[in-house]
């Protein structure tokens, strides 16, 4: 098996409407489930407590419900997942924070009747929304700092691309954890935050080739000629970029599969990312660089200026 | 001619680093410290707030009381506490492998609550009232045996109470000092007859005493009096801490999350490193090679740096390796397009290095970019993430790029490989005539 791509005719940009059809429908979708379903916020984010109790035997939610009537009448917890090969697993939450003395008392039957310590997580609202607004600052704040880089290193419009990129990948995730309901917690937006690494890293490997072939095509006239730029590029970077993101996916899905409760919604978060950092790199920067990049020539033609071929790079 | 000097060097790098790899990996592995949700162990964020009104929560207020919770856990004997200051008023304590939670707990978040009391178990002065790190335990001066002292911060009030107490009668003259008095539950009456009295201790006064120092003595052993002056100092603070957030891995399920992530780990990379065997046939060996010293060389950075691995820890190594992968990859891929538009072994070597290392360099700076800022503003376990991608890419660049240059370089030089451009993955058919 070999992806040699070089000498095959692939036109990418010819089916550009259709990407940005589909990814403006994705992300319209993505909307809509946002406002009307929500995210399932985990514990991380919402004022409560979470009990995780590992049992030898399989267990059902009946169950769970019964063994916490028994430490009390308190007890009764307002939503109860299982989880595990076997539903081994139990995930029970509380609205509201258990003190101390609940906790203890939790503690201390679930080890004597089953054997192990359960995970208990409490935590009060403020620490969870400064969380989440935390990160989505951080995401803004290293937007700013990649589009910087990237226009000293390239230019502007070349940032301004691979961050619609970026956010494009990182809204995908959260509209498929909000299709799917699994729990966000404080893994999902390390995750999150993972997948725009990695969607501007892939994003930057495609550019880089653009700007040299840029540098390499002599007359760079207008729409036809970019375009024929853009095209070259990715049937180029193609094979690395099929074997990079097969080669990530087999650890994020070696993840997943084998990884364990702990870190499955992690697992598939990166999962999905890594899916839609390389689409949304070859499908949706480029293009988008493509179409913003004619005009700018479009422009810079009615300004007569005699360059027609005028350097695009620094 | 073939260079038979280059290929020995190649090998003997290889079985150098083979060797070492092999001799320390276990020890290294061994001393990297596991977070609490790989081993066990619980974390609460605290707010703290001014126990008294007007009292001020600034840095060395903060200081003070990760320096108290720093001596209850040394109480304890807990290994490893980890406790940092988080913002302007947060407390982060985090203890990983502790046995009993519940006592580690307990010692925590009540305040070692000290009392004076009468036998009535009225409170006549409590732990505000002691200075900050006024207990101390020594000895008492003729008889040697051990005592804890304590300095008031207002002579005048014990001069009061000691003043009430000494006009009452014999057997009811008694200074009873209490640790953790239980409202309701505990009285001096229950207690006194006891052979182990739940009290320090209960002292008759039959003078007035207008000092700021109080004694404490009873049938203390050294240990006991250390014990008891510094939960004393601990508990005299003057803050009071708010849980804000808990978090309490049981031991099994936190082994049992890190034995599925590293089996998973194993699984991953091993398909990882099929993939580019089969994909790039000598160079994958090249980059199989990197590939392990890259592990090899994250987890002996993460160890020097002292650094807690956590579950998202974890994840962030083999996503590292995606990484490493990724720059091997852009180096092959560009090599095998110089082999195929005609160019020798050796310049398709040259070439290839030498420009893939900007696409690499600019790839892997935006991330580190990302990562940074994630650091700046993630929390703990988001922070501890953030630096291992950092780690990560940093040595994923000098293995990836140099060590595979190195290596790869050897064979090229050596001209063993010279028109075997099968070797690399690439079929004759494709190479251009030049």
């Amino acid at each position: 098996m070999s992806f040699n791509f070089q000498n095959r005719e692939i036109d990418f940009v010819q089916h550009r409407k259709k990407f940005f059809t589909f990814s403006l429908a994705a992300m319209l979708i993505g909307v809509i489930l946002l406002l009307t379903m929500g995210l399932n916020l985990g514990i991380d984010f919402e004022s409560g407590s979470q009990v995780e109790i590992l049992a030898e035997e399989p267990l059902t939610a009946e169950q769970v419900e019964a063994e916490f009537a028994q430490i009390g009448s308190g007890y009764t917890p307002d939503d109860i997942t299982l989880g595990g090969d076997r539903n081994e697993m139990a995930t029970a939450r509380f609205i509201g924070v258990l003190d101390a003395g609940e906790i203890a008392e939790i503690q201390s039957y679930f080890s004597e009747n089953f054997g192990a310590e359960p995970n208990i997580g409490t935590v009060s609202p403020t620490v969870g929304q400064e969380l989440a607004r935390n990160a989505l600052i951080s995401v803004l704040i290293a937007s700013v700092g990649i589009i910087i880089y990237v226009t000293i290193r390239f230019e502007f419009l070349y940032g301004v691309a691979a961050i619609v990129a970026l956010l494009h990948d990182a809204f995908f995730i959260i509209a498929v954890f909000s299709l799917l309901q699994i729990q966000v917690n404080v893994p999902f937006i390390a995750a999150v935050l993972t997948i725009v690494g990695y969607s501007i890293n892939d994003t930057i490997v495609t550019f880089d080739r653009i700007r040299e072939n840029m540098k390499l095509t002599k007359r760079v006239k207008d729409f036809n000629d970019l375009a024929a730029v853009v095209n070259k590029s990715l049937v180029q970077t193609l094979a690395r970029s099929i074997n990079t993101v097969l080669t990530v996916v087999f650890a994020a899905a070696a993840l997943f599969i084998f990884g364990g409760e702990a870190i499955r919604s992690f697992a598939l978060a990166l999962l999905i990312g890594l899916v839609a950092g390389t689409y949304s790199s070859m499908f949706l920067a480029s293009q988008l660089w493509l179409i913003w990049k004619s005009k700018q020539l479009k422009k810079q033609k009615f300004k007569s200026k005699p360059q027609p071929e005028e350097e695009p790079t620094v | 001619m073939v260079k038979k000097g280059r290929i020995i060097a190649f090998f003997l790098i290889v079985l150098i680093f083979g060797g070492l790899i092999s001799q320390t990996v276990m020890g290294i592995t061994k001393e990297i410290k596991l977070g609490l949700d790989l081993q066990g162990g619980f974390e609460i964020l605290y707010q703290v707030n001014p126990a008294n009104e007007g009292d001020v929560i600034d840095q060395s207020a903060l200081s003070a009381t990760v320096g108290a919770l720093n001596q209850r856990v040394n109480v304890l004997g807990v290994s490893e506490p980890n406790i940092q200051i988080e913002g302007d008023d947060r407390i982060r304590v985090q203890l990983a492998g502790v046995d009993d939670q519940q006592t580690a707990r307990d010692l925590l978040s009540t305040e070692a609550n000290l009392t004076f009391r009468d036998v009535n178990d009225e409170v006549l002065l409590d732990g505000s009232d002691l200075q900050q790190n006024g207990a101390s335990s020594s000895f008492k001066d003729q008889t040697n045996e051990p005592i804890v002292t304590l300095t008031l911060r207002d002579a005048r009030l014990f001069e009061d109470i000691t003043r009430e107490i000494s006009s009452r009668l014999p057997g009811e003259n008694l200074l009873v000092i209490w640790l953790d008095f239980e409202e309701g539950v505990d009285s001096y009456e229950a207690e006194m007859m006891s052979e182990d009295p739940k009290f320090l201790s209960a002292a008759s006064v039959r003078q007035v005493i207008p000092s700021r120092d109080v004694m404490i003595e009873g049938n203390f052993t050294v240990e006991e009096t250390r014990f008891i002056a510094e939960v004393l100092n601990a508990g005299s603070l003057p803050v009071q801490l708010e849980e804000m957030y808990s978090n309490s891995v049981g031991a099994s399920l936190g082994e049992q999350a890190m034995e599925k992530t590293i089996y998973a780990g194993f699984i991953g990379i091993a398909l990882i490193f099929l993939y580019m065997l089969f994909y790039y046939r000598f160079m994958g060996v090249i980059a199989v090679i990197t590939l392990s010293m890259y592990i090899y060389l994250v987890l002996l950075v993460f160890n020097w740096m002292n650094a807690i691995l956590t579950l998202p820890g974890i994840a962030a190594l083999i996503l590292g390796v995606g990484m490493a992968v990724d720059a091997n990859i852009i180096t092959y891929e560009r090599i095998k397009e110089e082999i195929r538009s005609g160019k020798s072994m050796m310049s398709a070597f040259k070439a290839g290095s030498r420009r893939s290392l900007s696409t690499i360099l600019d790839a892997n700076i935006t991330t580190i970019l990302a990562a940074g800022v994630l650091f700046a503003y993630g929390t703990s376990s988001v922070q501890g993430f953030a630096v291992m991608l950092i780690v990560s890419i940093l040595t994923s660049f000098v293995t990836a790029v140099y060590g595979s240059r190195l290596l790869l370089g050897l064979w090229v030089n050596s001209r063993a490989l010279n028109k075997k451009p099968r070797m690399f993955g690439v079929k004759e058919g494709e190479i251009d005539e030049l």
